[in-house]
């Protein structure tokens, strides 16, 4: 009888991996810091003696980039699951690749503003812009790294997929979405904000 | 009670027979993982994975800490006290601080009575209170409480305490800096902290008190996120949330709040860096140091206070709320009760959880925020004061009646409750705007913070000190002078902060070097002396605890039984000295709820006794 209780308790446990949980909560926490930075570049607008300026047309189209890596990046995802080695592997090179434009669109953004005349250490709107966009910006070369790693995986080991390998290649892909849904949140905010 | 009489023939169960039948295996000692990392002394004693080393490494450094942020606090206190005698005795420590006139009196540099105030407070409130409490006691009992063998991540656990030793040591490197630590208060508000050279401590020392808080805070996060993962995913079978011990719920709200307020601090820090070393003007303008005018245009210093006090409220509560949870435990064992309304407990913690979020600006009263803002401050803060009271209550419907032990544990257990009560009253003055207009920034605050923080704090910690002593070192500490501990330090907190109150209302600004030039606070000197005194006797009275501490590691009386208070929570099922994985076998299954005491005439059940043939009857007839 007791045996039975036993198990009837532990119905509905979650089955989430530990590891996946961690990542959440990681991420919630990073999220939190970027709401902290948007806050204050909010509260700071509405004290007045701020500096317009137009927002650069470039992080347009790192946007468009960084959604269809994102795009890219599930795809390879889809593939190794469903057994296509070829597209597992380009997919996720592609990711990468895209990763990096997206970094080398953001400095060309950087480089406009500077040449605009609005630099780091002037009227805070633009160090608000600076400041934010190069956090993300690091936060993506941590997910370009893990990206690394998953490729290293794809080419070094064997293919196969195992319960182990897919846990582990979907944390790469997890973060990957979550940079990714940062940079919208960002993205929509300035538009708002110049 | 008379009428159960019938039906409460307690059953006899063996706990070890308990664990190997209901138990269950995991093969955990099959494969040997874990153990190269437990066979050499470096990493069985440094770099452990072990959750019950990692624990003892905080409570032993944060130890560390409180003798040094202690000590501080005499010295700043006898400038304050006896601002008249010579400190040239103290010349041989502190140096260059002191400074010693032809006649032979030594007095004590103003830049450094800051920098004391300042590393005081950063070190009891962050290194001593945050990681000394709530790292030592979530390492320890969140696997133990809820039968994990270890932490999700031991190695993210090891990297937590290892960015704390590092934050620890970067900090105390900064003591000896030719210009002094930092000296802009442990809340480092610009300008004061963003301009190097707005105040010697400025420079190298809030350089390195940056660097040292975002080391801090990436170990504050990587607990936190192993605590939240393993309460989550690593509960034993059984272990219900709603049948988790109130410490470990305190420890996981307290984990969730810290992961979402430290990044705030961290996003804060950063653009005070920013402003420090690239010269953006987040928190800057319009400055004239020296007759000429800064670079900076545009900042807002206000904004940092925004960012400081959004994880500053939150993490007084980080905290408290450990402490409570741990308060609420002993208390119940120590008095063979259940505690009182446990879901009362629970929401109350979250309640607060919530609540610590939205009202940080009572510490802006004062700046210049909008007044019709401020109201909506008023009244989120004065709205804590329920769920508190609901824990206060709860505490005390616990307490009475009891069947009460008075343990050193215990008793520092109902002292908490006590300055809890003190200190949270003092809120509610503080929390009022207008009340506010003449209480900010004097020794009131002082007072109320350090009785409802500091003290209250400590005594939880004390209490669970006193409590666990025998599961972390398998010996028990010593008694009679865990009393002469708590009564001595219980009345002599009082006497150093009560008096405060009154000196705070009459106008008497805290962070003040010297009043020699306030005629209006001159008769205030013999408080200020008394003050001294008592504070010099309460930090005598923490060296006797940690003789005690020091002393019972190896040689207090040994524990001859696993379960020397007669608990119900599962840590007191491992062996007196627990291994690697906490159980030698099987983990036990958990049956019930963790404060079965006094039920039915049993003087406790533990939570891995099934649930018997007359409880069900007694269970409907209450
Ligand atoms: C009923 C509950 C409470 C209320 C209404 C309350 C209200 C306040 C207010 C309004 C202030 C700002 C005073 C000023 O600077 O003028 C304050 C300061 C403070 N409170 Fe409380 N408080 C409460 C409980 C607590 C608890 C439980 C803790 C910690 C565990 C705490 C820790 C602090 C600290 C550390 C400060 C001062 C920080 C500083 O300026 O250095 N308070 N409190
Ligand atoms: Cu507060």
């Amino acid at each position: 009888m007791a045996t039975a209780t036993v198990e009837n308790i532990n119905k509905g446990r979650s089955k989430i991996h530990p590891q996946k949980f961690a990542l959440i909560i990681g991420c919630a926490s990073m999220m939190m810091m970027f709401v902290a930075f948007t806050s204050a570049l909010i509260v700071r607008q509405a004290q007045g003696n701020w500096l317009e300026f137009n927002f650069p047309s470039i992080f347009n189209y790192s946007t468009i980039v960084i959604v269809v890596s994102s795009l890219t990046m599930h795809g390879a995802y889809f593939a190794f699951t469903r057994g296509s080695e070829f597209f597992y592997k380009a997919l996720l090179i592609t990711t990468a690749i895209l990763g990096m434009v997206f970094i080398y669109l953001q400095y060309q953004g950087w480089l406009e503003m500077n040449a605009d005349g609005i630099f780091l250490d002037g009227n805070p709107s633009g160090s608000f812009v600076y400041v934010i966009t190069a956090s993300h910006a690091g936060h993506l070369l941590a997910g370009i790294s893990t990206i690394i790693m998953a490729l290293l995986h794809a080419f070094i080991l064997p293919y196969k997929v195992t319960p182990r390998r897919k846990h582990r290649f979907q944390l790469v892909v997890w973060f990957w979405h979550f940079v990714d849904f940062l940079w919208l949140y960002l993205f929509v905010l300035f538009l708002a904000a110049y | 009670m008379a009428d159960t009489g019938t039906i409460t023939a307690p059953q006899k169960y063996n706990e070890e027979t308990l664990i190997e039948e209901l138990g269950y295996d995991d093969h955990f000692h099959d494969h040997h993982h874990g153990d190269k990392y437990q066979s050499s002394f470096i990493f069985h004693y440094i770099f452990s994975m072990d959750h019950k080393m990692i624990a003892r490494q905080f409570l032993i450094t944060g130890m560390f800490w409180a003798v040094i942020g202690g000590l501080m606090s005499l010295v700043f206190r006898l400038q304050l006290g006896f601002p008249e005698e010579s400190m040239a005795w103290l010349k041989p420590i502190l140096g260059g601080w002191i400074t010693v006139n032809e006649a032979g009196i030594g007095t004590l540099a103003p830049e450094f009575y800051y920098a004391l105030v300042t590393m005081h407070g950063t070190i009891i409130v962050f290194f001593v209170l945050t990681a000394g409490l709530s790292g030592t006691f979530s390492n320890l009992l969140i696997p133990l409480q809820l039968g994990a063998r270890d932490m999700a991540s031991p190695f993210l656990n090891m990297l937590s305490y290892w960015f704390f030793f590092s934050a620890g040591v970067v900090m105390f490197l900064s003591l000896f800096l030719s210009t002094g630590p930092f000296s802009g208060g442990w809340t480092a508000y610009p300008p004061l902290s963003a301009l190097p050279q707005a105040s010697t401590g400025s420079g190298a020392g809030m350089t390195m008190w940056s660097f040292s808080m975002v080391l801090f805070v990436v170990s504050v996060l990587l607990g936190g996120i192993n605590y939240i993962t393993t309460v989550l995913n690593l509960r034993t079978k059984g272990m219900s949330l709603w049948r988790m011990p109130l410490t470990i719920w305190a420890f996981f709200v307290t984990a969730i709040i810290g992961l979402l307020s430290f990044p705030v601090l961290v996003s804060g820090i950063l653009l005070l860096i920013l402003d420090r070393e690239l010269g953006t003007s987040f928190y800057l303008s319009e400055i004239f140091i020296g007759g000429s005018a800064l670079d900076h245009v545009g900042g807002s210093p206000i904004l940092y206070q925004h960012l400081f006090w959004f994880l500053g409220h939150p993490e007084v509560y980080i905290i408290i709320l450990p402490a409570m949870g741990i308060v609420s435990e002993v208390l119940s064992v120590h008095a063979r009760k259940p505690i009182f309304g446990y879901k009362a407990m629970v929401y109350s913690i979250l309640a607060i959880a919530f609540l610590s979020f939205i009202v940080w600006a009572h510490h802006m009263f004062m700046s210049g925020v909008n007044p019709f803002i401020s109201n909506f401050f008023v009244i989120f803060t004065l709205i804590i004061a329920v769920p508190s009271a609901v824990k206060v209550f709860n505490w005390i419907a616990t307490l009475f009646g009891g069947n009460i032990r008075f343990t050193a544990a215990c008793l520092f257990g109902i002292g908490f409750v006590s300055m809890f009560i003190s200190g949270g009253l003092t809120g509610i003055f503080l929390g009022n705007s207008a009340i506010d207009v003449q209480l900010h920034d004097t020794y009131f605050v002082v007072a109320h913070f350090h009785i409802v923080m500091g003290i209250a704090a400590f005594f939880g910690m004390y209490a669970g000190v006193y409590h666990w002593f025998p599961k972390m070192y398998g010996r028990l500490m010593n008694e009679t002078l865990g009393r002469i501990h708590f009564w001595g330090t219980l009345v002599g907190a009082y006497a150093i902060f009560w008096p405060m109150h009154y000196i705070g209302m009459a106008g008497v600004p805290r962070r003040y070097y010297s009043f020699d030039n306030f005629q209006a606070f001159a008769h205030f000197d013999m408080i200020n002396k008394f003050i001294t005194v008592a504070a010099i006797i309460v930090f005598a009275l923490q060296v006797l605890f940690l003789i005690n501490f020091f002393y019972s590691i190896w040689n207090g009386k040994k524990l001859t039984t696993k379960n020397p208070w007669k608990a119900s929570t599962l840590e007191w099922t491992t062996p007196i000295n627990p291994g690697h994985g906490n159980w030698p076998g099987r983990i036990p299954t958990v049956q019930r709820w963790p404060y079965d005491y006094g039920k039915g005439g049993n003087d406790y059940i533990s939570q891995i006794t099934p649930e018997q043939e007359w409880e069900r009857e007694y269970d409907e007839a209450h």
